[in-house]
């Protein structure tokens, strides 16, 4: 156990260094120079004309731009496997500062919207499964197709006009407290229980169908324990592997909820790094991103084995 | 697949009759599946709206009005009015031109790289299959999102970019499917016997595996089509995809946000309009998964 969870850290490796080359790579075919952003942005109008040349040279000379690009390349890698992302355009702060400080806000977000997602996308799932091609069974389909077709960006919309406009109940917009994580982590819950509720329900009618399932039934086991500690702990496989995928991908969800909801975080970090051509902090924040994937895959496939004892790994 | 290999040893001897019958039966299961006929008929309806946009709008999609700002629905307006005094039927029919392209051709450019790439990994195996998945595991880890944004960033704000990036996006899950079933295709007898007989490699893959393999693709481009619509109106609502003043879904969203509390149409009506086409394209989707394959699950 110990030494798989060795190896696949050491494979992660790879996958690493290959998003922070292409990260790399594609912000300097970028049109535009960094350090006459830099420069336009501190000095204002004019400052990247004749006069500022010495200056604009200096900070190509202190920013590395004039290196070589493999060289350019491997010195990041080595700050930036010290925890040094170097320090943003934007602001000069350095970047981990900048990531560390929204990184809580995304994770909560994800984190509680994906519980939620979690929790009432399996029962959603259960119960349809154990009512098979009844009423029940296709309001819960029809609620998870709807919950596939939703944009986010509208329900997010939605649950504003209801709760923080109509009812004034939650704030509409913010980070700080409990009560603004509600609105933009149901948001996030809702939209993808529709998937989760989908596929519990499909795995749970294949495992129903299980011998051990009838065997355990046979045994004269209360139907709730049948379901909930021989069924559900089967059918949990695919789903902490779709659950996974979909926390990988937290940076996609939080880019849209997070501007809807004007709440800080990595995802607007990020966005607004883009747009602002930081790139320090550009691949700073995907490279944060890139390991959060890799971590919670490797946890997932550890679950696999806590959850399905048939499965070893060496 | 299993359905073709049911009928497999019929068509060898009735090639013509075989197809036809196939395609009967495959048109009869799509009558019984009363969801994927709904989704169907809905999106057929949307493709019509799109493309007879002109004959069933009276007003323009552009042209700003500035006295009949924020109208609420009416018999003029059904759907209301925007900030720029324009008729939001009109716009979000005109945005059906943007959002069902955009979709489709985003994931065209999915599916073509990802059918590419999984061929050579899958039917060459070795070292070509090491460097094109350890290429796909790079692409995964990396935020779909912020790869968009990123091509954004290069190649400017546009609905094209957008519809790139989204493409770009989703090549990892064709590249991973195709290569699967070209990895099973690939020791099936008759593959080895045009090996055999010398047939060169690119018309096997072409000829021979692609065709068998194209099954579960068309049911995971069918389902992938909404949600690229999905990602791009997302991009456009983010400011990175279609430009003012175009009518787009996603940019129509963001446009409404200022109004949630008084005008509630202006950001409701393209949510909707979103909202219906990703699920009939699921709904169809959806369907066709259960008649081509069983198998696969979302």
């Amino acid at each position: 156990m110990v030494q798989y969870i060795q190896t696949r850290l050491l494979l992660t490796i790879p996958v690493l260094l290959g998003v922070s080359f292409l990260t790399f790579s594609i912000l300097h075919l970028i049109p535009g120079d960094p350090a006459r952003i830099l420069l336009g942005d501190m000095g204002g109008g004019a400052a990247a004309g004749d006069t500022s040349d010495a200056a604009y040279e200096n900070l190509r000379e202190e920013l590395g731009l004039n290196d070589p690009f493999l060289v350019q390349y491997v010195n990041y890698v080595k700050k930036a496997a010290t925890g040094d992302f170097g320090r943003s355009f934007q602001t000069n702060r350095p970047v981990r500062d900048s990531i560390m400080e929204v990184l809580p806000y995304t994770l909560q977000l994800t984190v509680v919207g994906l519980g939620f997602a979690i929790i009432f996308g399996g029962i959603l799932g259960i119960v349809a499964a154990l009512n098979r091609n009844t009423w029940i069974d296709s309001l819960t389909m029809v609620f998870s197709l709807f919950g596939l077709a939703m944009p986010s960006f509208w329900l997010g919309f939605i649950l504003i006009q209801i709760f923080a406009l109509r009812w004034t109940l939650l704030p509409s917009t913010g980070t700080e407290g409990i009560k603004t994580l509600i609105l933009p982590a149901l948001t996030l819950g809702l939209v993808a229980s529709g998937v989760v509720a989908r596929l519990v329900r499909s795995t749970m009618l294949e495992v129903l169908r299980q011998e051990y399932v009838t065997t355990a039934r046979s045994k004269g086991l209360s139907e709730r324990i049948v379901i909930l500690r021989h069924a559900l702990r089967n059918a949990l496989i695919p789903v902490v592997t779709i659950v996974g995928l979909q926390f990988g991908g937290l940076l996609s969800g939080a880019v849209i909820i997070e501007t809807v909801f004007a709440r800080r975080g990595l995802g607007r970090l990020a966005a607004e790094a883009v747009l602002r051509r930081d790139f320090p902090m550009v691949q700073g924040t995907i490279l944060v991103a890139a390991i959060g994937y890799v971590i919670v895959n490797l946890l997932v496939d550890l679950s696999y084995a806590w959850l399905d004892p048939r499965i070893k790994y060496r | 697949m299993e359905q073709s290999a049911a009928v497999g040893a019929p068509a060898a001897q009735l090639p013509i009759v075989a197809a036809r019958s196939r395609r009967r039966e495959f048109v009869r299961a799509l009558m019984r599946n009363k969801g994927a006929l709904a989704g169907l008929i809905i999106l057929v309806l949307l493709i019509l709206a799109a493309i007879f946009a002109p004959v069933i709008t009276t007003y323009d999609p552009i042209q700003i009005s500035p006295r009949d700002r924020t109208l609420p629905p009416s018999r003029d307006h059904w759907m209301g009015t925007d900030a720029f005094g324009r008729d939001i039927y009109t716009r979000v029919v005109y945005g059906a031109r943007v959002s069902l392209p955009v979709g489709l051709i985003a994931v065209s450019i999915a599916a073509t790289a990802g059918a590419i790439l999984g061929l050579i990994a899958g039917y060459y195996g070795r070292l070509a299959d090491g460097i094109i998945m350890r290429i796909i595991d790079i692409m995964l880890a990396f935020p779909n999102i912020m790869l968009a944004l990123v091509i954004v960033a290069i190649l400017g704000p546009s609905i094209r970019n957008v519809m790139i990036a989204v493409g770009i996006g989703e090549i990892p899950r064709y590249t991973r499917l195709i290569r699967g079933q070209v990895l099973s295709a690939r020791e099936l007898l008759y593959v080895e016997a045009a090996r055999v007989v010398g047939v060169p490699t690119r018309k096997i893959l072409f000829r021979h595996i692609l065709p068998n393999v194209v099954g579960p693709v068309i049911v995971l481009g069918t389902l992938s089509v909404g949600a690229a619509i999905l990602a791009a109106a997302g991009l456009s609502f983010l400011g990175l995809g279609a430009q003012p003043p175009r009518a787009e879904w996603g940019a129509m969203l963001a446009d409404g946000r200022q109004f949630l509390r008084s005008h509630w149409w202006v950001a409701t009506m393209p949510g909707l309009a979103i909202a219906l086409t990703v699920l009939s394209i699921n709904m169809f989707g959806d369907g066709l998964r259960d008649i081509l394959d069983p198998r696969i699950r979302t």
